[in-house]
């Protein structure tokens, strides 16, 4: 296994609060990683350093998490590309108020570099990705909200694919949606890792042993255990982690 | 003690109920009087005619023609500029403290009685800045006093677009301008459009603000430039009133410009009204 994702001694401040502590891990190419553990423990927060999103509150980080060669905290890094290579879906579908397809297209237009026709293409071609394409082909110009709740958040998740993305980070994605849906979600992260590499956190610890590879275990801001889903699952080699998986605390 | 709670319920709700009722007569009166005043002087040739025989006879045109030049071009100066204000105010501004104090200095400028504005247009535009009375400096004047109510408008319509839209923009490597003009601002259009539309109806409606600056009370021709004097809707009301010396004749016809003036007003608050109805439509998030 490759790794395509480096993360070095990462700490994040919040104020006075100290959110993450030295975590460090490797994250491998073309796999479905997920980050469990409870509620408060750091993990959509974690996951915000990869796209560098805690840019937005402030966040005081140090350490390094090394994408392609790069620190991506590092002064030359270029937050906007980055976040071009790295496509985030939120807990909440929130598609834009704008028709489906200026939804799909909105990253891809706001690159400025495409024509209108390879745009069109690549529209759907994401929207087929994530099994939507049947459904709104013929509706591509009504409001993007006229959607179900499972539709929205898929079409979230085409509108992260449509720039072509090497990391998809998915913030427990699927903590709005129905049973139906959500089986739709998981389904489409086990597709769609032949061509992205997925980072999940959930709170679904049974989401967690479906679909991932490898799960970190995230405690009051440190990694607790970080290995292959089957053996976290069946042999954890900390007991924290143990009394998480079995229910004892969440 | 049941009996002493439904009492209390009765008095309350039918207290509630006589305050609305008193609020709606006032209101009906109002209109009624105005209307009945003034609704009969309407016609084709009161809108469109000159005053004739010293404001006795004729029509109001070039006083409607006055409100609609100063409603129009103080609004070209004060949008884009209250808009402008208020996206720096709410995405750029820093330090916050002293943001709080410009927001706060805003709102009481727009609490300011507008007779204070007319003095401020007199001696800066009218006199400061030579444009003397006409009506560039009646619309500048009319531009500051809609300012806070257009930048409120911007500022309040941005703050109530949800942090998702945000954060899902600037998640696929949107740009902070980016973020700004292809989502805040297309998702807070409809509310910055009906709060300027509403100034506007504000700044037709006002008469102390254009006193000093850009009416004059009675005028032979249409104006011809900005920098001529106009006469207003809501001045040539005060002047017949006042200083009126026919006024068996003069009262009606100013009944009439009353009635033309709120009328104006309504249709565009009106439209405001359905423009942000439409919107609301469509929207829901």
């Amino acid at each position: 296994m490759k790794e395509l994702i480096k993360v070095r001694d990462l700490n994040l401040h919040f104020k006075e609060k100290h959110i993450l502590k030295s975590i460090s891990m490797d994250i491998y190419d073309k796999t479905v990683t997920s980050v469990i553990g409870p509620s408060g423990c750091g993990k959509s927060t974690y996951l915000r350093c990869f796209n560098r999103m805690n840019d937005l509150k402030d966040a005081v980080i140090d350490g390094e998490i090394i994408l392609d060669e790069e620190n991506i905290y590092s002064r030359a890094a270029d937050v906007t590309s980055l976040r071009m290579k790295v496509g985030m879906v939120f807990q909440k579908p929130n598609p834009f108020p704008k028709s489906i397809f200026e939804n799909v297209a909105f990253g891809l237009k706001i690159q400025g570099k495409m024509k209108n026709k390879d745009i069109e293409e690549r529209v759907e071609k994401s929207l087929k990705d994530v099994w939507l394409w049947e459904e709104v082909k013929d509706r591509l110009k009504d409001s993007a909200m006229s959607l179900s709740g499972g539709q929205q958040q898929r079409l979230c998740m085409a509108r992260a694919l449509a720039t072509n993305p090497e990391i998809i980070l998915l913030d427990e994605p699927t903590s709005a949606l129905d049973p139906r849906s959500t089986n739709k979600i998981e389904e489409l992260c086990v597709e769609l890792k032949k061509e992205v590499t997925i980072l999940i956190v959930t709170h679904n610890i049974a989401q967690a042993a479906r679909i991932s590879e490898y799960t970190a275990f995230l405690y009051l801001g440190e990694l607790v255990e970080y290995q292959e889903t089957k053996k976290i699952f069946t042999v954890p080699k900390d007991k924290k982690t143990e009394e998480y998986i079995s229910g004892k605390f969440g | 003690m049941i009996k002493r709670r439904k009492v209390f319920e009765f008095i309350g709700e039918w207290a509630l109920k006589l305050s609305v009722g008193i609020s709606l007569a006032f209101l009906f009166l109002f209109l009624f009087l105005i209307f009945s005043k003034g609704f009969k002087m309407l016609s084709l040739s009161f809108l469109t005619q000159m005053p004739k025989n010293g404001m006795t006879e004729g029509g109001i045109f070039p006083a409607i023609v006055g409100t609609l030049s100063l409603t129009l071009l103080s609004m070209v100066i004060a949008f884009p500029l209250g808009v402008l204000s208020g996206i720096f105010l709410h995405e750029y501004g820093k330090p916050i403290w002293l943001v709080s104090i410009i927001k706060t200095s805003i709102n009481t400028l727009s609490g300011t009685p507008s007779i204070v504005f007319g003095l401020f247009g007199l001696s800066v535009f009218v006199i400061g800045l030579k444009l003397g009375v006409s009506i560039l400096s009646g619309s500048l004047t009319l531009a500051v006093l809609i300012l806070p109510i257009i930048i409120n408008a911007t500022v309040e319509s941005m703050k109530s677009v949800p942090f998702d839209f945000r954060e899902a923009a600037y998640s696929l490597g949107a740009t902070k301008r980016q973020v700004i003009t292809k989502v805040i601002l297309p998702a807070a259009a409809p509310g910055i459009l009906t709060g300027s539309i509403i100034s506007v109806g504000r700044a037709a409606g006002e008469t102390a603000p254009i006193l000093f600056t850009a009416a004059t009370f009675y005028i032979r021709k249409l104006p011809k430039s900005l920098m001529d004097e106009v006469m207003a809707m809501p001045y040539h009301i005060y002047a017949l009133m006042t200083e009126g010396t026919a006024p068996e004749s003069q009262v009606p016809i100013a009944y009439g410009t009353a009635v033309v003036l709120l009328l104006m007003v309504l249709i565009i608050n009106g439209t405001a009204i359905f423009i942000r109805y439409r919107m609301r439509k469509r929207r829901n998030w």
